[in-house]
């Protein structure tokens, strides 16, 4: 598998200029994200999670070159291509746009209340110039349409007309119509309620399986993540700060932000014992980051050396990899 | 304990375009003081709606059935919510008897006036403090849920607070005037989960500390088994089942139930397959005959399930579920 790597990113970071700051000193520069190095297989589902402000969707569009890249590198790899992101010409970026995609939250924001959903799912298909006919269109919009679970009375009407799970579907069957192979699915299922996240989390992996896709999918819920997922990575001010196989990850976590991630979800026994192990504060503002590990703010295990170094990635096994000074102290 | 609310047979239809639609349908239930109650239900299932029709905070277009009867029992006597009529009969309860805490803090606060400013208006409104005491009694408030350097916030605007922040601030302002009865809808669900643990934290120490009755909505069953006493669980505007928080949860007894809690991803096993309530809610423009559920429901009965609307059953004591699978047994 290790050499199946689809995306690969090196050091990558990504900054954002923001206004304030002095009238005639230097802009205040958010580091949304910050020299992170990633590696996601051929035909996985990537999870991706961590709290708002933490830079995760910043990654994620950074891995489809929709945001800028300031350091760093993010190479693309498949059966046909070889792109280097920060260094594509346009023709390139092009064929990239037709190999990777995108789907959104909101599926209410997401989709165009003057368009069918036949012309929604068929848009991607006549911008890229896939199809030679109006046939063929159709053919590509149907077929995507019943993998999707629409059907062909769904395909003339307004999105108008749909509720939160089917509306979503419509938006999956838009991003897949384009036969991608690397798909981030940002946030698809927090807008959705449970029984319909079930049925909409159910597609995404029947589809991936059935057509070979590779997933980004990122998410704050890490119930979510861990049923779906076959790899995460958690982040946490814009730096990875644990990666590993979901089983091992969620069985023996060890960096402690990801513990107090895991104890911070409800659970559904009302008499559950666990001391959850609460986290005091907030993530801080990204333009004024901590020195040394981005987490000793709220971490119960800072010690001096955490205050002062930035703690580098460790392998505790040979697939997981976690970034604090404490780990090995912390293992029970 | 003492009884706090009754509501008894609450319908409640709204006129639209499209004709008159039916929100809520005869449903009853009661509050004593010092006791939680969770109300759940998808999207589109009336307890946003419900919980509102308890302050008369619904819009103009709003029916309420003549069998209707909402009693609050304070101190000085009962008050028949539904015979207020006017903002000056209703402010008695309006922030005054019950306060509410709304999903989206940075939509409920005014974004041009300071914090400070929105919770002294409504102590000055709601008793007989001066301007001066009302301004101690916010800032006090604003420390009491742990919000660090309460006199400086106090003179910030909402957007220059963090979300978890901000509903802190909310629940603040909320409990300033002492409510007999806080509506919480959706408070922590745009929250991260970290921030979610404390604000769950704050509300049962709050809960302890002033003696009120909570109606918590949320889909969330998880918060639910964390915080309430009591669960209601609404479907398209019908309480489908009640009883205790862990009579409920363990045992639910309504299909419809049933789903939600198997839609749900459980951490302790993630080999079970997520399993989603089959269909969508149906529209409240079409709603099925019989029992609301029936068109979803893997239990179906026939003939009678979609004629005959179910009327509540007691499961074990306290416990009540309205479908026919248990009417049928109570038959025999």
């Amino acid at each position: 598998m290790s050499d199946d790597i689809l995306i690969k990113a090196r050091d990558l970071s990504v900054h954002f200029q923001i206004s304030g700051g002095k009238v005639f000193g230097p802009k205040p520069v958010v580091k949304a994200v910050e020299g992170v190095n990633l590696d996601i297989a051929k035909g996985s589902f990537f999870g991706l999670v961590g709290e708002s402000g933490s830079g995760k969707t910043t990654l994620g569009r950074a891995c489809l070159k929709a945001a800028p890249i300031t350091r760093g590198s993010v190479t693309y790899t498949d059966e046909e291509v070889n792109y280097e992101l920060t260094s594509v010409d346009k023709e390139q970026l092009k064929d990239y746009r037709k190999r990777s995609q995108l789907i959104f939250q909101d599926p209410y924001a997401a989709l165009s209340p003057r368009m069918t959903v036949r012309d929604i799912i068929a848009e991607p298909l006549e911008v890229m110039g896939l199809t030679s006919s109006r046939e063929e269109t159709d053919e590509r919009v149907r077929e995507i349409a019943a993998k999707c679970r629409l059907n062909l009375e769904h395909l003339r009407r307004f999105p108008h007309a749909f509720s939160g799970g089917q509306r979503q579907r419509i938006s999956i069957a838009r991003a897949l119509v384009s036969k991608p192979h690397f798909v981030v699915a940002d946030e698809s299922v927090a807008a959705l309620d449970v029984s319909i996240q079930a049925d909409v989390l159910n597609l995404l992996k029947e589809i991936q399986q059935e057509m070979g896709l590779t997933f980004l999918f990122i998410s704050h819920d890490l119930s979510v993540v861990a049923h779906v997922c076959d790899h995460v990575a958690v982040m946490y001010l814009g730096r990875l700060v644990e990666t590993a196989p979901t089983r091992d990850l969620f069985a023996a976590p060890r960096h402690p932000y990801t513990k107090a991630l895991l104890s911070a979800i409800p659970s559904l026994d009302p008499d559950d014992p666990k001391v959850a192990q609460k986290l005091e504060g907030e993530i801080p503002s990204p333009t004024n980051p901590p020195p040394g590990c981005k987490f000793q703010t709220r971490c119960p295990f800072a010690t001096d050396i955490c205050r002062k170094d930035e703690p580098k990635l460790e392998h505790s096994s040979t697939e997981h990899v976690v970034a604090c000074h404490h780990w090995q102290d912390l293992m029970d | 304990m003492t009884r706090l609310i009754d509501v008894e047979n609450l319908t409640l239809q709204f006129d639209t375009d499209e004709g008159r639609i039916t929100a809520v349908d005869n449903v009853s239930f009661d509050l004593e003081a010092g006791e939680v109650m969770g109300l759940v239900g998808e999207s589109g299932s009336g307890k946003s709606v419900t919980a509102k029709s308890l302050m008369k905070l619904n819009a103009s277009n709003a029916h309420y059935s003549d069998e209707t009867k909402i009693t609050l029992h304070l101190e000085d006597g009962e008050v028949k919510v539904m015979d207020l009529n006017g903002s000056k009969e209703l402010k008695v309860i309006r922030g005054g008897a019950i306060s509410m805490i709304f999903q989206e803090p940075m939509a409920s606060f005014a974004p041009a006036i300071t914090i400070g400013d929105q919770m002294v208006e409504q102590l000055m409104i709601h008793t007989d403090m001066n301007k001066k005491r009302a301004k101690e009694v916010s800032i006090e408030m604003l420390d009491r849920v742990g919000i660090s350097d309460p006199a400086t916030r106090f003179k910030q605007y909402a957007f220059e607070l963090s979300g978890g922040m901000r509903q802190r601030a909310m629940i603040a302002m909320a409990l300033s005037t002492k409510p007999k009865l806080l509506i919480a809808d959706e408070p922590t669900t745009a929250l991260d989960v970290t921030i979610q643990a404390q604000v769950i934290d704050l509300m049962k120490d709050l809960v302890k500390e002033f003696g009120m009755g909570i109606i918590f909505i949320t889909h969330d069953l998880g918060v639910i088994a964390q915080t309430a006493d009591k669960v209601a669980v609404m479907y398209l505007g019908r309480l489908i089942e009640q009883g205790p928080v862990r009579e409920v949860i363990r045992n639910p007894s309504h299909p419809y139930t049933k789903g939600l809690i198997a839609a749900l991803p459980s951490l302790d096993d993630l080999d079970v397959p997520l399993s989603p309530i089959p269909g969508d809610i149906p529209s409240p423009l079409e709603r099925p005959s019989g029992c609301v559920f029936n068109t979803r429901c893997s239990a179906n009965l026939g003939a009678r399930c979609s004629t005959e609307v179910p009327q509540f059953t007691e499961v074990v004591e306290g416990h009540n579920v309205a479908c026919h699978l248990y009417t049928e047994e109570a038959a025999k």
